[in-house]
């Protein structure tokens, strides 16, 4: 599969100030996320992959093409969820994503139909035909959700998503995103600075700061390395010979204070045979944690790195 | 099956050709503008003076008409002429800029108010087609009171008088309505629009539309009686229009110079290229304010 987006030296100035600064990156996830603290240019990268800002050097390829030459196409493939606010006054939740549909190049009839199903399927069905203008705030997030989608977009920016929802609009928010990467047919670009946010959603991670690329992570690699260490507390800090069984297994160990322990588990071996090892070693095992490199620890160090750069 | 049962699925049929897809704004705002019944009533009212003007063009052609009114003599008061067409064109061209300043203001400042311009523009479609399907209301609207009347009134007229020899004579007429009705139509849209872009608020870019042709033909009025000069009537968009229009229809300037609103005060005509280039200045100002306004995203610097 080739990559989402490309990010080729990408540039945007807004008169002596650089927004985005160089940035190379191959994203090529299903779904990335977009990190960073406010001011670090997320949404400048969004609006430039949209053609709202045009690069002053470089350039970005999406699904392979150019946004420099091609920016009508990309638009194509592309639904757009807006951070703040955005409908059209005085319209009906499904009068307004017909006409988005249409405006994207949907017949009329199919507009409409596929309206009312987004409508469905973000969970607004019963208050379709109400004023925008009379929506909650959840239920706005909701409507710009199924403009996005509405006619099948290849590639979804979603900017801020989860802004100013309460924590059950919230879940339902971070559930249907879920959904749609997990459905497979669709990208999806979250712009976030919650981590958790992006965390829930996301197998890739760019994180800018200062226009720069501050650290670029797979989520699931890491997860997934993040299964292999563990850290033990044992009863006691006699622990006879369990250290040098499990490095007989092939772990790497090493031992902290009050029976601590910890442990990188060598590919093939499980938790399981861990306990096993305990119980023949007579040692009862009190506290088992994954050690956690969160995204958190991640995007810590990327802030900390003084230019902005890891 | 039930539309609430479907689950989302990705969308691979047809799409509709992108150059006609900005007809799609009007569409929608036709549609919202049913809605207003005092736009409804004004824009029926609209039409009287030309049913008035068809009216009248019968009757001229119709001598048991006049007899049974009693008026032979009224067929040489009144003659079917540039006067005739001229008069036409500037009252329905009044009519024209009330429309334009009821409808206008709500095209783009709801748009900007609700930051829906993201929204349009992150589609395959562009910032001119949004400006043009905007426009496009406009003109189909001033279309309809404007140059259409007009040039039916004409065919009538000349199928009154029973040939083509009348027709041939009087193309600089049909000519004049058909283009001076454009210049009007244009400058309208143009300026209704670059206002809603500005002034967010309705009744204040409505009121504006008004001011931008009486405070600044006011202000041009003042400009002259201080410099004694005559270029102030530059900020009279309606008078260099009435000039333009004088050119368009091939009229005698001494004699008819525009018509009620449009008119040019007598002596003080400014050069014809004048006339064209300061509206010209004034669409590219207009244009230039819906550039800057018309973005998908705001850049603050």
């Amino acid at each position: 599969m080739g990559p989402v987006i490309e990010l080729d030296g990408l540039e945007v100035r807004f008169g002596n100030r650089t927004i985005l600064n160089q940035l190379k990156a191959s994203l090529t996830g299903r779904s990335i996320g977009l990190l960073g603290p406010n001011g670090a240019g997320k949404s400048t990268l969004i609006n430039t992959l949209l053609g709202f800002h045009k690069p002053s050097s470089g350039t970005a390829r999406i699904l392979g093409l150019d946004i420099r030459t091609h920016a009508r196409d990309v638009r194509s493939l592309i639904g757009y969820m807006p951070e703040n606010d955005a409908f059209i006054a005085g319209m009906s939740g499904v009068r307004f994503v017909r006409m988005m549909a249409e405006l994207a190049g949907l017949p009329k009839e199919h507009a409409l139909e596929r309206a009312h199903e987004a409508f469905f399927y973000v969970g607004l069905g019963e208050v379709r035909y109400r004023a925008l203008g009379t929506y909650s705030l959840g239920m706005k997030q909701a409507a710009k959700l199924a403009q996005a989608i509405a006619h099948g977009p290849k590639l979804l920016f979603l900017d801020e998503p989860t802004n100013g929802l309460d924590p059950p609009a919230r879940l339902r928010m971070i559930q249907l995103i879920q959904e749609i990467r997990d459905r497979g047919d669709q990208h999806l670009i979250l712009s976030s600075h919650l981590l958790r946010d992006v965390e829930e959603c996301c197998d890739e991670v760019l994180i800018l700061k200062d226009g720069n690329i501050a650290a670029f992570c797979n989520l699931e690699e890491e997860r997934r390395a993040n299964k292999r260490f563990l850290e033990v507390e044992t009863r006691g800090e006699v622990n006879g010979n369990f250290l040098a069984a499990m490095e007989g297994l092939g772990c790497e160990a090493a031992t902290g204070a009050q029976g601590r322990i910890k442990l990188v588990l060598p590919d093939g071996l499980e938790v399981r045979q861990l306990y096993e090892v305990a119980a023949q070693q007579n040692v009862q095992i009190r506290r088992l944690n994954h050690k956690r490199d969160s995204l958190e620890d991640i995007f810590l160090k990327a802030m900390e790195a003084a230019d902005g750069r890891l | 099956m039930a539309v609430y049962k479907k689950t989302y699925r990705p969308y691979d049929g047809e799409l509709t050709a992108s150059p006609s897809r900005f007809l799609v704004i009007p569409r929608y705002a036709f549609e919202d503008m049913r809605k207003s019944r005092f736009l409804t009533i004004f824009y029926i009212a609209s039409f009287i003076y030309p049913l008035i003007c068809a009216l009248i063009i019968y009757v001229q052609h119709n001598a048991s008409a006049l007899g049974l009114l009693g008026a032979q003599s009224a067929r040489n008061l009144i003659s079917i002429n540039s006067t005739f067409f001229l008069n036409l064109l500037g009252w329905q061209s009044m009519l024209a800029l009330f429309m334009a300043a009821f409808v206008g203001p709500g095209q783009v400042s709801p748009d900007l108010a609700n930051n829906a311009l993201s929204l349009y523009l992150a589609r395959p479609f562009s910032r001119a087609e949004y400006v043009i399907g905007k426009m496009w209301i406009l003109i189909v609207l001033m279309s309809l009171m404007t140059w259409v009347p007009g040039l039916l009134l004409f065919l009538l007229q000349a199928y009154l008088e029973e040939g083509w020899t009348w027709m041939h004579d009087n193309t600089g007429l049909a000519i004049g309505l058909f283009f001076g009705s454009w210049v009007w139509i244009l400058i309208l849209a143009l300026l209704a629009l670059a206002l809603s872009a500005w002034v967010k608020w309705k009744p204040a870019a409505g009121a504006l539309m008004f001011g931008v042709f009486f405070v600044a033909a006011g202000f041009g009025v003042a400009i002259n009686g201080v410099q004694r000069t005559k270029w102030g009537h530059l900020l009279n968009i309606s008078a260099l229009i009435g000039s333009v229009w004088v050119q368009l229809f091939g009229a005698d300037p001494a004699v008819n110079n525009g018509g009620v609103f449009f008119r040019m005060p007598q002596g003080q005509e400014l050069p014809l290229w004048c006339c064209w280039a300061a509206l010209a200045c004034f669409c590219g100002m207009c244009l230039y304010m819906l550039h800057r306004k018309i973005r998908g995203a705001e850049v603050i610097r």
